[in-house]
């Protein structure tokens, strides 16, 4: 299951909104077990990308590759049946507020099983202490920390056991011990399940601590810049405005 | 507190020295920058522009919002300008603040819409909503399908949930404005019909009026305040939450889950609603013709019931079912295109209102014709 196989392939995808594109002709290939960073500055559409990516937003030219696949010429069943192998995590959590937790993660695997009561109820507790919240099935996500909802959401995007997980900004607003253990929660789901991990994020720590690949997308250009283990593209890259990005700006002007 | 002054002075090598002085803090009176910015305007301009500060006491942003007026208008005219007498600590922040250069086509140029513009743009704005509204109605056409048959997921516990919302929790406002509206009926009726002793007939005015007309337009306007608003304002939320969003990409269609269980839950209950609102009406007519007639209790009950036919009871439940609908319809289909911004919720729920208010309205008038034209 971990041997390095394409699994996601990107080819010549544009995007926008209306007639206004955000990016085109973005080209780049994600293997089976990969933690694929999808990088930029802030506005150049790296949320724009995964909504495109998990199929809640049309690409204006262009297709995303799952197993070969072309996921937006598919029909409707065959778009139903690769949704089926995903799970999400969005910026905010995204948990349903009028549902307890238990609720939340249940939702998502009656959708796809014929799960009994109990057994349901079962698989919710195991997900749940899975990313710390064992206890927590009872309560309403308003009644949960910032980093505990973005766990919760972790855990139903999780229910499923989803063969790529997508995470949008993961660490926003969550102070850096939680962002960290969010990371490392992360690595141990790649490394346990063999998932394929895609997050969107611009927290240089984090990059560099998960990531082994990366897309760069830039806004000014309007396209990626790069792709490739974050690390050699900070150290190797001729980019001078890649390698700023990794560095915090700390770049020398001279390239490498 | 020094007060703040502004000297300029047109030198003979055509520089143009100004000198600040005293305080220049945002809650001081501050001197007008217009003279001098007049003599920068000029033709021809002065050569440079230099600015001495040396009887300069405290100052905080009003100094330096000056100064960037200041520097612009020397800019946009050519004139150099020496800032070299300026503190150290406002020469910084005013080359940070001209550091990075404005973006291009980044400001925003407001102008009036000529009239007919405005009025073009909004006419086209309520076709737009119009078509939406269509569109809407089309997809929650085929989600009621496949709730109806049990293809679609939703939670029979908060179709439960939506018929309490809707329908028990509505019943202290319908029963207080219904038996108002009934009395107030019967008030007219007695102080009309009683010059024609023809007093007793004021049960029928009540009786028909309420099973007719009243208790199905009060009751549907008392639901488009309350649920209608509330559904706009929920699915609007959970738009800005992402949570339609998480649905969708679970494979759960938004308008089965959300907006189905919503609509069947208050078609199922505006009639209730409504059969009890007219009785409410009833008793409030009754209350009145009972203190301001000569008549007895058993008298005036079936007066009322003689009154009422099966048509018009059926009728009037008919159109409650339609005016259900519309509230329904209206409501979830602002929700749903509702923008990312808690100022988009409002506006949501704003629209959820008044839409359904209007197509109540119109579907009453509507109803009223055939009905007139079928003789119920």
């Amino acid at each position: 299951m971990n041997e390095a196989s394409p699994q996601i392939e990107v080819r010549n995808l544009t995007m926008g909104y209306g007639d206004f594109v955000v990016q085109k002709e973005l080209e780049f290939v994600i293997d089976r077990g990969d933690v694929f960073i999808i990088m930029g500055g802030s506005g150049c559409g790296k949320s724009t990308l995964l909504k495109l990516m998990i199929g809640l937003k049309q690409p204006m030219k262009g297709d995303v590759f799952y197993d070969g696949v072309p996921f937006w010429q598919s029909g409707e069943d065959e778009q139903r049946a690769a949704k089926r192998r995903f799970g999400t995590l969005f910026q905010s959590g995204a948990l349903w507020s009028s549902m307890t937790l238990a609720e939340n993660i249940g939702l998502a695997l009656r959708q796809y099983t014929d799960l009994g009561e109990s057994e349901m109820r079962d698989v919710v507790s195991y997900k749940l202490m899975l990313v710390g919240l064992a206890g927590f099935e009872d309560y309403y996500p308003n009644e949960l920390s910032g980093g505990m909802k973005k766990r919760a959401g972790l855990a139903r995007a999780m229910a499923l056991d989803p063969e790529i997980l997508f995470f949008d900004e993961p660490s926003a607003g969550l102070d850096p011990l939680t962002a960290k253990r969010l990371d490392d929660l992360i690595l141990e789901i790649r490394d346990s399940l063999g998932t394929t991990i895609i997050v969107v994020t611009h927290e240089l720590a984090s990059i560099f601590a998960i990531g082994n690949n990366s897309v760069f997308l830039d806004a000014d250009t309007k396209t990626q810049l790069a792709t490739g283990n974050p690390a050699d593209l900070r150290d190797n890259h001729p980019n001078h405005q890649v390698r700023d990005f990794l560095l915090r700006g700390q770049a020398e002007e001279t390239v490498a | 507190m020094d007060n703040a002054g502004l000297n300029h002075q047109l030198l003979n090598d055509g520089t143009l020295a100004v000198s600040f002085s005293g305080d220049w803090l945002l809650e001081s009176d501050l001197p007008s920058l217009k003279p001098v910015l007049d003599v920068l305007e000029t033709v021809p301009a002065p050569t440079a522009l230099s600015i001495d500060a040396a009887h300069l006491g405290d100052w905080d942003t009003g100094l330096l919002s000056t100064l960037v007026r200041l520097r612009r208008t020397a800019g946009q005219n050519a004139v150099d300008i020496d800032d070299s007498g300026l503190p150290e600590g406002a020469r910084q922040l005013l080359t940070m603040a001209f550091a990075v250069r404005e973006r291009e086509g980044a400001r925003r140029h407001t102008r009036e819409k000529p009239f007919l513009e405005a009025v073009g743009d909004w006419t086209l704005g309520h076709v737009a909503d119009m078509r939406d509204l269509l569109a809407f109605t089309g997809r929650l056409v085929m989600s009621l399908g496949r709730v109806l048959r049990g293809k679609g997921t939703y939670l029979r516990a908060h179709l439960v949930q939506y018929i309490q919302e809707a329908g028990a929790e509505a019943l202290p406002i319908v029963s207080l404005i219904s038996f108002l509206i009934g009395m107030i009926f019967a008030f007219v009726g007695v102080m009309q019909l009683q010059s024609f002793g023809a007093g007793i007939y004021t049960a029928n005015l009540v009786g028909i009026a309420m099973v007719r007309e009243m208790a199905p337009i009060m009751t549907a306007i008392i639901i488009a305040g309350r649920t209608g608003a509330a559904y706009a304002a929920e699915i609007g939320t959970m738009k800005v939450n992402e949570e339609i969003d998480a649905l969708t990409t679970l494979g759960i269609d938004p308008v089965d889950f959300l907006v189905s269980p919503r609509v069947i839950a208050l078609v199922l209950m505006m009639p209730l609603l409504t059969l009890y609102s007219s009785l409410l009406g009833i008793m409030g007519g009754t209350a009145v013709g009972l203190a301001m007639l000569d008549v007895s209790m058993p008298q005036y009950v079936a007066q009322t019931i003689n009154a009422i036919e099966l048509n018009s009871l059926l009728g009037g439940l008919f159109k409650s079912v339609v005016y259900g609908s519309l509230i329904a319809l209206a409501g979830c289909q602002q929700g749903m295109a509702c923008g990312n911004s808690a100022m988009a919720v409002g506006q949501s729920t704003t629209k959820a209102v008044v839409m359904g208010i209007v197509l109540i309205v119109v579907s009453a008038s509507v109803l009223t014709i055939i009905y007139i034209n079928l003789g119920i």
